[in-house]
């Protein structure tokens, strides 16, 4: 599932670059047989089996971790193509995370009929149509004014629950209880398990589709613009169209995380989409690799579980509850600067170049 | 300017660019017959690569029509005109760095998909055999550009020459109409320039070409037609024989020498 940028890059930076090969080699072709959609939705099939069975032999601790993962990995994911692929720097990938979340719980508030997919398809929508909008309106901004006007976003959206407290809850947020396991699947799988379920299907599927658009024509005309604008135009790229498209789907993708998130945790408050969170999805992104959605995957984990063991760390040694807060931040900006410093393209960088190194040079 | 309108490829007419109160083109008009190559010259400053901007939709004139096949293009911007039919090579190659040989040539051939906005996004319907189309064809351009072994590289780690290479790679894999090449010799050996030269010949086969160059061996040995720009002013236009023979041009342009002598004539009389 991953985008074609970064092996390649690595491969042709790696040593023996000239013995690349003629590009038609029969393992080129046996992966362009099939479509790419039915190749990424295979692969998502194989990926949700493995968690499935990850979750049979694990807790219902590490199910609710499992999930956080999930939504994580599709939020950072979403902000892979558009930074990664289209090369815009968002500030504000947490905002749509929190458009996500307030649209799933009130949509169970106000609407409680509705069945989940039903949920995560208009959450879709939603962020989707405030994607346009903030791509529309910075499509010709580039780098630090880019990041700068997202960055509005991030601040400023939070403050709409104070200011619309009666429906939007002000700083308590909005809680909801969301079902658990159908009857006849009570005995299989707990609450949290399907709940996890629930969320790894979605994220399998979005990242389907997010690789199928990276690795096809739509995902080279954002690479060919994030390279040289001017050349991409001239090769026939809408640039404008082609960067508000980058920025709704990754709005899209981010949003479903936060509506995921709102689902398994049952609560959206404004304190958990700060810019705090935003600028945590951005550096987990350039920690797990940019220019690959595996990366997604490594940036995820480890923003995950990097909260859950510095917490563990802290209430183990007995630290007052302002260090337990702040331990993460800091485990996480000690690790950011040491992975950018041994690996400068990231752990899905140094992953693939590992592999690179330890495969025979005639199989390549 | 035998023929008339509708023969013309590409027709620019009354073309003016002003920069505030530097008048960059002033009232330039050419025309490109099919598969014909015209030579765009003229000393440093004279407008050629100002001109080429305007043809390329990069830069809005100031006056002028530019006429497409008998009409207007089907839009102002350069993807639509790309899209069209018009590629064009840059001075300083603007190959995407980050992406493979073959991903740059392939990126040039994306006016070739016949797949809609749905496919563009779904990756269903057309789109995989467009990708396996354009994959063929662009392997097929490199091939035919001799750099077929490099197709897995990054091109910021090929040697200059290859480089250019995989620009006009990238420019020709869409069956363009027209091929705008901004100064393809730049940098170039002398073998490397007679190969060039014979490439281009072979362009136009397929399509018309415009080229802006400063080495007057290649521009002489190539070009079906010559526009002299001086201080953003056509000065002469014709054949070699006759563009040479131009007293205009040999005072404004070529000097007291008999050789390519680019950008140290501009205050000649005129």
């Amino acid at each position: 599932m991953s985008s074609p940028t970064g092996k390649s890059a690595e491969r042709a930076t790696g040593p023996g670059a000239h013995a690349a090969g003629s590009p038609d080699t029969p393992r080129g072709r046996s992966r362009r047989t099939l479509p790419s959609p039915l190749r990424h939705l295979l692969f998502a099939a194989l990926g949700l089996a493995a968690v499935t069975g990850l979750l049979l032999v694990t807790g219902d601790l590490t199910a609710l971790r499992l999930a956080a993962v999930g939504y994580t990995m599709l939020a950072v994911a979403g902000l892979q193509l558009l930074v990664g692929g289209s090369g815009q720097v968002s500030l504000g990938h947490g905002a749509f995370m929190m458009i996500g979340a307030y649209t799933m719980t009130l949509l169970v508030l106000h609407q409680p009929m509705l069945p989940i997919a039903a949920n995560l398809l208009i959450i879709v929508a939603v962020s989707a149509v405030a994607g346009i909008a903030v791509g529309a309106a910075t499509a010709r901004l580039h780098g630090p004014y880019l990041a700068g006007a997202t960055l509005i976003l991030a601040v400023g959206l939070p403050g709409l629950t104070h200011r619309y407290h009666e429906f939007l809850g002000g700083s308590n947020g909005l809680n909801i209880r969301t079902a658990g396991a159908p009857p006849f699947l009570q005995g299989v799988f707990t609450d949290s398990e399907w709940k996890a379920l629930v969320v790894w299907t979605t994220v399998v599927i979005g990242l389907a589709v997010l690789a199928t658009i990276s690795s096809g024509r739509l995902g080279r005309r954002m690479r060919s613009l994030r390279d040289d604008e001017t050349a991409a135009a001239m090769a026939g790229v809408p640039v404008g169209k082609t960067k508000v498209v980058a920025f709704v789907i990754a709005s899209a993708a981010g949003g479903l995380g936060g509506g995921l998130q709102a689902y398994v945790l049952g609560t959206a408050t404004p304190s958990s989409f700060t810019l705090v969170l935003s600028l945590t999805l951005l550096a987990a992104l350039v920690f797990g690799g940019i220019g690959s959605l595996w990366g997604a995957l490594w940036a995820a984990v480890t923003v995950v579980y990097l909260q859950i063991w510095a917490t563990d760390l802290a209430r183990s040694l007995e630290l007052g509850r302002n260090v337990e807060n702040n331990l993460p931040v800091v485990f996480f900006g000690i690790v950011l600067i040491l992975v950018l410093r041994f690996w400068p393209l990231g752990l899905h960088g140094a992953l693939t170049r590992l592999g690179a190194r330890l495969r025979p040079p005639t199989t390549r | 300017m035998t023929t008339t309108a509708a023969d013309h490829l590409l027709r620019a007419d009354g073309v003016t660019v002003r920069f505030g109160g530097l008048t960059a083109l002033d009232d330039v008009g050419l025309q490109v017959a099919p598969g014909s190559v015209v030579g765009l010259i003229g000393p440093n400053g004279a407008g050629k690569t100002t001109l080429f901007n305007v043809l390329s939709g990069v830069l809005r004139p100031t006056a002028g029509t530019i006429t497409w096949k008998g009409a207007p293009p089907p839009g102002r911007r350069p993807h639509h005109l790309a899209r069209a039919g018009i590629a064009r090579t840059f001075q300083g190659l603007n190959l995407f760095p980050m992406m493979t040989v073959l991903d740059n040539v392939v990126a040039g051939a994306d006016r070739l998909a016949a797949g809609g906005a749905f496919s563009l996004i779904s990756g269903l319907g057309r789109h995989h055999r467009d990708e396996r189309e354009l994959r063929a064809r662009a392997l097929a351009a490199l091939e035919g550009f001799g750099i077929a072994e490099h197709a897995h590289r990054l091109p910021g780690t090929l040697p200059y020459g290859l480089q250019k290479q995989v620009a006009l790679a990238r420019a020709c894999v869409g069956e363009p109409e027209l091929l705008l090449l901004d100064e393809p010799a730049s940098g170039l050996s002398g073998t490397q320039i007679d190969a060039l030269a014979e490439q281009i010949r072979g362009f136009s086969r397929d399509m018309a070409v415009v080229l802006v160059e400063h080495h007057m061996d290649l521009v002489m040995r190539v070009c079906d037609r010559i526009v002299v720009l001086d201080f953003g002013r056509v000065i002469s236009t014709g054949t070699p024989e006759e563009v040479q023979a131009d007293p205009l041009v040999t005072r404004a342009y070529l000097g007291a020498s008999d050789d390519a002598a680019p950008g140290h004539t501009n205050g000649a009389p005129r």
